[in-house]
């Protein structure tokens, strides 16, 4: 069971556990408050002579190749999502540790998938002591209910990077599966029979991980070219039948979704980035590839042709929409975080204007600069928001694990950040008082659009003053929360939440934002 | 899903539909008994929020119905209150059960009544049983909603739509939009009559129209209502044609009673009733269509055209609206709030249009100011019809400027 602490109230009025997993833990300061010093973490220093000169780091298994990095009782193992729910490679290194008779494992995925709910056994047997990174679906629910023995930790993809450079996660062995990769351990995502695209959120995990790990179903001769993952900072290449299943890693066609509601707000934010002056010559956007921003960029898209406006680069997330506006030249550049369907794959591995990124170059808060600071505007999603304009992708508004935070906490840095969320689902409420768990601090949510109108920070009244005299329904958000509350019957109850942390949300700095509570 | 209706003697019954794929509805099932009170079990995806809430609500509605002793099982799928009520009501009457009371959600105040000449180039239609699609349809900005209880509407499942729609015209803001009914095929659409009319929809849509006759019955009977209910605001009726006999009858019905203020066309049942197929062009129902304009004007009102049902195709849709508007219609329905926007592109004049008529009225009101009795623009005369049709199309113009 997770250990008993001390609470600490932090920044934002939250209350977080001040030790994590028997490591001390500073509160939440403040946007741009905590100043970070000292020098970034290193793996150890190798030799050459250690390495075989003919290039080839082959091992015949998995099993042989953990220990051979020395897998121990208690180590940090890596893995990264871009397979997403067609990964095999991270079950199968778990279930490789089991089979050793390993225990008390911290499992360091970029991100957890449902199909991964064999995890919860390897917890129940200790193989897995506890998971930081993302949980949802049955690994969610598993954290959520008090199940786990350590505290999960929820990071940003930009402060998972920043984790690992910081060296407050040290990486034992990062286990990367690779859809091509040579014996010397290059390794790229956008070719093979399991091709996903970028692989940047592996980049951190080769870089700091002491004992590195490639496993693909795509062995080429050296040199796999392009490569994103460098074959200098890999110890051991392994080969298996596959990796994932291809249906599961992207999807063949990404469909704009027909619900009219989402509709509606997708082209309101587009009309209001328009109407804002957002859209002009050489602008910049970031849209993900859930369904509202899929819609938004099918609008925004046919709005830029309306009025012959190009943009400079847009990030992804790609889709077969963003690939359609580059060869429409409607952009010149896809700065691309995440690859998710056939053509985004496709171009990504052909067309030198379609660019993988990392973590590091999009999202790191503890670097000179990123990626996302620079995008014009960015379109992100929530389960709720409150008056304050704080915003909560993480959990239900129960309280349940939902969501990982993915690059959301690092977009809103965006000069335009906007939350594009209906007002309410089913009969819950997503405009509230206050949100349960806080993953956004509302000084960094500028607009908020729903169907029932848009909400403009009022910190923002630069935005405020550029749509004004437009016809777009610009309201207060606490008049659009009190229709809400009409059309609901009421102010929901506050879910009960018990007293005892099952995981923390981290903010980009790496400091306690707020704290996950265990549900009954 | 029972649809059984019979009134003999208390027995077990169900309404409304609930499982992974429902939204915005519940399942209400009840067994009636003799003693112990009213037994409430409850499943809901927003129990945490709102389980209380239902549970009370549940517990007054019954009460109000008169039901006292009866086990009720609730599975909620984050229905809005009007949608519990509805639910419940339909159950306890298809039990058998009850004091013959209802069970009315509290009302959002009643819009100004509609014009008889009102726009209505979009309405947009809403299946009486499909409670998702109500409290946001007015977002969507058509000019008119139509609760529908008649062709999306399962026969089993009438008893709960009437309920549901009432409930919806009591609780539901439909913002800015003419709040439309479409009842039955005459004559279970006179039941429907009794059941809506004190709700005040603005007008009533009537279904598969081929006399005159049936058209002065649901007057009368909306008069009767009406009167009843000291309601003073205006119903207006839609006759919808569908039949070969119906075109034929198309003037005759629009005169038959003043409150008709727009007459429309089916199209599915009137290709059908010819027995030809439903073409993108519609040559095959040209004939119809410009029957329906001509009697619509003869009697001075509206022809509205039917709806588009190729939701995807939005620009076949454009075509048929612009070619619609050509032939002279008003409007047309819309089965998709995506095919609205279009719709109203297709309905409005022109910007080159607006321009020229624009013009015309200018000269009119210059020739007017200086006593002249000739309207003329740069070396051309304009005669009075030709004023006539610029001033209605820049007042068009200028109410469609959203």
């Amino acid at each position: 069971m997770s250990e008993r602490v001390e609470l600490a109230h932090n920044a934002a009025g939250r209350k977080v556990p001040s030790v994590v997993n028997g490591r001390p833990q500073i509160p939440y300061l403040g946007v741009g408050k905590y100043q970070v010093r000292g020098r970034k973490a290193a793996p150890p220093l190798r030799s050459n002579k250690d390495y075989p000169d003919n290039g080839n780091k082959r091992l015949p298994d998995l099993t042989t190749a953990l220990k051979k990095g020395g897998l121990r009782d208690g180590m940090v193992i890596s893995n990264h999502h871009h397979l997403r729910d067609g990964d095999r490679v991270a079950l199968m290194a778990l279930e490789a540790a089991a089979k050793l008779g390993i225990r008390d494992l911290t499992w360091f995925p970029s991100a957890s998938f449902p199909s991964q709910k064999s995890a919860i056994d390897l917890m129940q047997s200790g193989v897995i002591h506890h998971i930081e990174g993302s949980m949802n679906g049955p690994l969610g629910d598993y954290c959520s209910q008090g199940k786990m023995r350590g505290t999960g930790v929820l990071r940003s993809h930009g402060g998972r990077w920043q984790a690992i450079q910081d060296g407050e996660v040290h990486i034992d062995i990062a286990i990367i599966a690779a859809p091509t990769a040579d014996a010397f351990g290059n390794a790229d995502g956008s070719h093979g029979k399991s091709a996903c695209g970028s692989l940047g959120f592996a980049l951190a995990d080769s870089m700091y991980a002491d004992t590195v790990i490639v496993v693909t179903d795509n062995l080429v001769p050296f040199p796999c070219i392009p490569w994103q993952i460098q074959g200098n900072n890999v110890d051991y290449v392994v080969e298996v039948d596959s990796i994932g299943d291809p249906a599961k890693i992207v999807s063949g066609t990404t469909q704009i979704t027909r619900s009219p509601n989402r509709l509606r707000i997708a082209e309101l934010v587009a009309r209001f980035m328009r109407e804002a002056g957002i859209m002009r010559n050489g602008f910049s956007f970031q849209a993900g590839a859930g369904g509202i921003a899929l819609a938004f960029v099918d609008y925004l898209r046919r709005m830029m042709k309306e009025d012959g406006v190009k943009a400079r680069f847009v990030r992804g997330g790609s889709t077969r929409y963003l690939v359609e506006m580059l060869h429409e030249g409607l952009t010149d550049y896809i700065l691309d975080g995440q690859t998710f369907d056939l053509d985004a794959v496709k171009s990504i591995a052909s067309d030198p204007r379609h660019v993988p990124t990392s973590p590091f170059t999009s999202y790191n808060y503890h670097g000179k600069g990123n990626f996302a600071s620079m995008v014009d505007a960015v379109v992100l999603g929530a389960t709720e928001v409150d008056v304050n304009f704080n915003g909560n992708v993480v959990t239900h508004s129960d309280g349940r694990l939902l969501h990982g935070i993915g690059g959301w906490q690092n977009c809103l840095f965006a000069k335009c950040t906007i939350l594009a969320v209906p007002s309410f689902r089913d009969r819950i409420p997503v405009i509230v008082d206050e949100v349960t768990t806080l993953t956004g601090p509302g000084e960094l949510i500028d607009v908020v659009v729903t169907e029932r109108g848009i909400a403009i920070n009022p910190q923002r009244q630069d935005l405020l003053d550029a749509v004004k005299g437009s016809n777009l329904p610009v309201r207060s958000i606490q008049e659009i929360k009190a229709e809400v509350e009409q059309i609901c019957g009421g102010r929901p109850a506050k879910p009960k939440l018990g007293d005892r942390p099952v995981a923390v949300v981290k903010w980009v700095d790496g400091r306690v934002l707020d704290t996950v509570w265990q549900v009954g | 899903m029972s649809g059984a209706k019979e009134k003999r003697t208390a027995q077990a019954a169900e309404a409304g539909h609930w499982g992974k794929d429902v939204r915005s509805d519940l399942h209400v099932s009840l067994e009636p008994s003799d003693s112990g009170g009213l037994e409430i079990t409850l499943e809901s995806r927003v129990s945490a929020y709102y389980g209380t809430s239902i549970l009370a609500q549940t517990r007054q509605v019954l009460e109000t119905l008169g039901v006292k002793h009866a086990r009720v099982a609730i599975h909620d799928e984050g229905a809005l209150p009007f949608v519990i009520s509805s639910r419940i009501e339909t159950a306890v009457k298809r039990a058998g059960l009850g004091s013959g009371k209802k069970a009315m959600p509290e009302k959002v105040a009643l819009p100004a009544s509609s014009a008889r000449d009102r726009l209505r180039r979009s309405r947009l239609y809403l299946p009486g049983s499909e409670p998702k699609y109500f409290i946001n349809a007015s977002l969507h900005q058509p000019d008119a909603i139509i609760l529908d209880l008649e062709d999306s509407v399962h026969h089993a499942e009438k008893d709960a739509a009437r309920i549901l729609v009432r409930n919806a015209l009591r609780a539901v803001d439909f913002g800015d939009c003419e709040r439309m009914l479409r009842i039955n095929q005459l004559p279970l659409g006179l039941e429907d009559l009794v059941e809506l009319i004190p709700e005040q929809p603005d007008l009533v849509l009537v279904p598969k129209v081929e006399h005159p006759g049936q058209i002065a019955e649901v007057d009368r009977m909306i008069g009767e209502l009406k009167a009843r209910q000291d309601i003073n605001r205006a119903i207006w009726l839609m006759p919808i044609i569908e039949s070969a006999l119906g075109i034929e009858n198309a003037f005759a019905i629009v005169a038959a009673s003043p409150n008709v203020v727009a007459l429309t066309i089916g199209l599915e049942d009137y290709t059908a009733d010819l027995g030809v197929a439903r073409t993108v062009d519609g040559r095959e129902s040209l004939y119809a269509r410009s029957r329906i304009v001509n009697a619509s004007r003869a009697a001075g009102v509206q022809a509205i055209d039917s709806v588009f049902s190729d939701v995807a195709d939005t620009e076949a849709l454009r075509q048929w609206g612009e070619n619609s508007r050509a032939l002279g219609f008003e409007g047309m329905g819309c089965i998709h709030p995506s095919q609205i926007p279009v719709v109203y592109a297709a309905f409005s004049p022109s910007p080159a249009e607006v321009e020229k008529a624009e013009k015309i009225v200018a000269a009119f009101e210059e020739a007017q100011q200086r006593g002249l009795g000739v309207v003329s623009l740069g070396s051309k005369m304009i005669d009075p019809p030709v004023v006539q049709r610029a001033q209605k199309l820049v007042t068009r113009a200028k109410a469609t400027k959203q």
